[in-house]
């Protein structure tokens, strides 16, 4: 059977948490389908993360590590990318939907012709009847919200190869093996492949953060939507949330208005969290983001439409003006806590 | 001589899936797409007005809009006429249709070679399927660079824009030659509203098939045809590898649609009452909720 390859993304020389949550989902479809589980390792200095790889389950580390692949660019990227497709034929290749694999994967898709699903929450394996008949065998299903998030579709491609998804961030759990693999590397020739036209584009400048906000390890989210009205509101926010010993979090109708950071955003383009608390402020609740907390164990909605839907999943729906409630939240805590 | 550019934007009409509303819910709680309004993809109209500060900057560059769909996508090449444009195409033919990211941006690149741009700008992704994948795929087809996930596109300086992208956790300037494929994010400058003058001058603007489907018959004087027509373009106009449009021409193939159904739960309403808040507070830190 024709491997799996998971393609491995670094961020200021670490791989990317979402990497590891795709090799270890990459071994149990491995498992399934009786199959080798590779990553491709592409950067510098990169050799040296082939251990973790391994840790995670990688039976084959293809390592393109190159000075010119320090930082991340569409074209090179792409051309041994699509190189290494073409020379192991994976039946399967998984990407980060970041914005790095959203930026790389439909680049090769469309090279190599072959389908690819973004932002997939699920990955499973099945089988396949078409309406003339036609059966197929474990194919991959690539299971993602649609339409808003209104929808949940589960897509398949039947003919052509490599089955191509990007996964969501935070979505599948990280497990590392309790034993390394004693896996092997394939060194890639990039002299071969790279052309001085993969470097028309240049970079010329570059401020990156490492991400200080953690959502989904906090316990208690704050989190606004488009009725908080502005950025400057969002203090009202990050108030309660320092009275609370929370992280504030944000819809995705706040962080596209530009009230909030993108980091903060929860629901099916954002993260996934699962806090004791979460307080929703001034959000509508619309599937996009309720989809992404509505498994949170405590839900307590502020919102003066009484008929928005978020009420409906609120433990304490309260009805009223955020800019009222929230300051007497805060005073309240503030008077009953010890 | 300064240098001038000819920019075509690519544009979506979408169903607006931002504000489900009551009216677009089915009886059992999924959604109705058939009562959602049809709108102007939202980055696709932060492209526009990237497009149009280009146009400003570099007197003699002229924009047009490429839009793919049913007849009345045409509303997205007059919407784009209203805000500055200066044409547009629209691509419709029930050869396109089903056609996946892929088999769309073959039909794009086919129709972009025919236009032949400097630049091509669209937005990042649309609303409907938010998969961010036509334009890197547009790029390739036709062999051009692509700056994803773009703010702002900035000075032009040894035959190179300069522009400025922003991703998770902070921004990258890159410098990129032209013919390139520029998609823009939500986070950019909001699109101008709509020109008087422009709208008086292009309200009647339309395709020959609307104008045979107006019941008035109202047909276009023949002095204004070349400014008011909406040029449509079919599979035969574009060429290509008919196997490789629509349903043919799309790798992946939908299984399964399951609707969300939200669910309600037993919620304790309150007011914002401070007596009611705060006895909330109180049964919260409790519970050991908080504090």
């Amino acid at each position: 059977m024709n491997n799996i390859i998971v393609y491995i993304e670094t961020q200021e020389g670490k791989i990317a948490d979402i990497s590891l949550e795709l090799l270890t989902k990459g071994r149990s479809l491995a498992k399934r389908l009786g199959c080798r589980l590779d990553a491709l390792l592409i950067g510098h200095p990169v050799t040296s993360l082939r251990d973790e790889l391994f840790l995670y389950g990688a039976e084959m580390v293809h390592i393109a590590e190159d000075p010119r692949l320090k930082i991340y660019t569409t074209l090179p990227y792409t051309a041994i990318t699509i190189s290494l497709f073409k020379k192991e034929k994976p039946q399967i290749a998984l990407f980060g939907a970041t914005s790095q694999g959203r930026d790389l994967a439909p680049r090769v898709s469309s090279a190599l012709k072959s389908g690819l699903t973004a932002d997939c929450t699920s990955l499973e394996i099945g089988d396949h009847k078409d309406t003339k008949g036609n059966e197929y065998k474990d194919l991959l299903y690539q299971i993602r919200p649609a339409f808003g998030g209104n929808i949940i579709a589960t897509i398949i491609n039947p003919d052509h190869r490599p089955q191509m998804a990007t996964v969501r961030e935070g979505v599948m759990r990280k497990e590392q093996l309790s034993e390394p693999i004693n896996g092997k590397v394939n060194i890639i020739n990039t002299n071969e492949i790279l052309s001085d036209s993969d470097f028309v584009v240049k970079i010329i400048e570059r401020h990156i953060e490492e991400r200080k906000i953690d959502i989904k390890g906090a316990q208690i989210i704050v989190s606004g939507g488009f009725g908080v009205g502005s950025r400057e509101n969002f203090r009202l926010l990050f108030d309660l949330a320092k009275t609370l010993g929370a992280e504030v979090g944000a819809s995705r109708a706040a962080v596209d208005a530009g009230f909030a950071d993108h980091a903060r955003q929860i629901g099916q383009t954002g993260v996934t969290v699962r806090p004791k608390l979460y307080i929703a402020a001034g959000i509508s609740g619309q599937i996009q983001h309720t989809a992404g907390m509505d498994q949170s164990a405590m839900i307590i909605s502020i919102n003066n439409d009484p008929d928005a839907p978020i009420h409906q999943i609120a433990d304490y729906a309260i009805v009223g003006d955020l800019n009222e409630v929230i300051p007497k939240i805060i005073s309240s805590y503030k008077n009953n806590s010890k | 001589m300064t240098r001038s550019f000819k920019i075509v934007v690519l544009a979506k009409q979408v169903p607006d899936t931002r504000n489900v509303g009551k009216n677009a819910m089915k009886e059992d709680g999924t959604v109705n797409r058939a009562a959602l309004p049809a709108i102007f993809n939202p980055e696709d109209m932060n492209a526009l007005e990237q497009a149009l500060r280009l146009k400003e900057r570099f007197p003699g560059s002229k924009v047009e809009l490429l839009t793919m769909g049913p007849p009345r996508a045409a509303d997205i090449i007059r919407e784009g006429l209203f805000r500055g444009a200066d044409g547009g195409v629209l691509l419709t033919d029930r050869k396109f249709a089903g056609a996946d990211t892929l088999a769309t941006s073959y039909a794009l690149s086919m129709a972009l070679r025919k236009m032949n741009p400097d630049l091509i700008i669209s937005g990042r992704q649309a609303i409907d399927g938010d998969t961010a994948q036509v334009g890197p795929q547009v790029a390739e087809k036709l062999g051009y660079p692509q700056i994803t996930y773009a703010e702002e596109i900035g000075e032009w300086k040894d035959k190179m824009f300069t522009v400025k992208r922003r991703i998770e956790n902070g921004i990258e300037i890159v410098r990129t030659p032209v013919p390139a494929v520029i998609t823009i994010n939500a986070s950019a400058p909001v699109c101008r509203p709509r020109n008087a003058k422009q709208l008086m001058k292009y309200k009647h603007a339309r395709t020959l098939t609307e104008e045979h489907d107006n019941e008035h018959n109202s047909y276009l004087p023949i002095h204004s045809l070349d400014t008011l027509r909406i040029t449509e373009w079919s599979v035969s106009d574009v060429g290509g590898d008919e196997e490789s449009y629509g349903l043919s021409g799309s790798p992946t193939k939908v299984k399964k649609i399951e609707n969300i159904v939200l669910q309600a739960k037993e919620s304790k309403r309150l007011t914002s009452s401070g007596e009611e808040i705060d006895s909330l507070v109180k049964e919260l830190i409790s519970l050991h909720t908080i504090g």
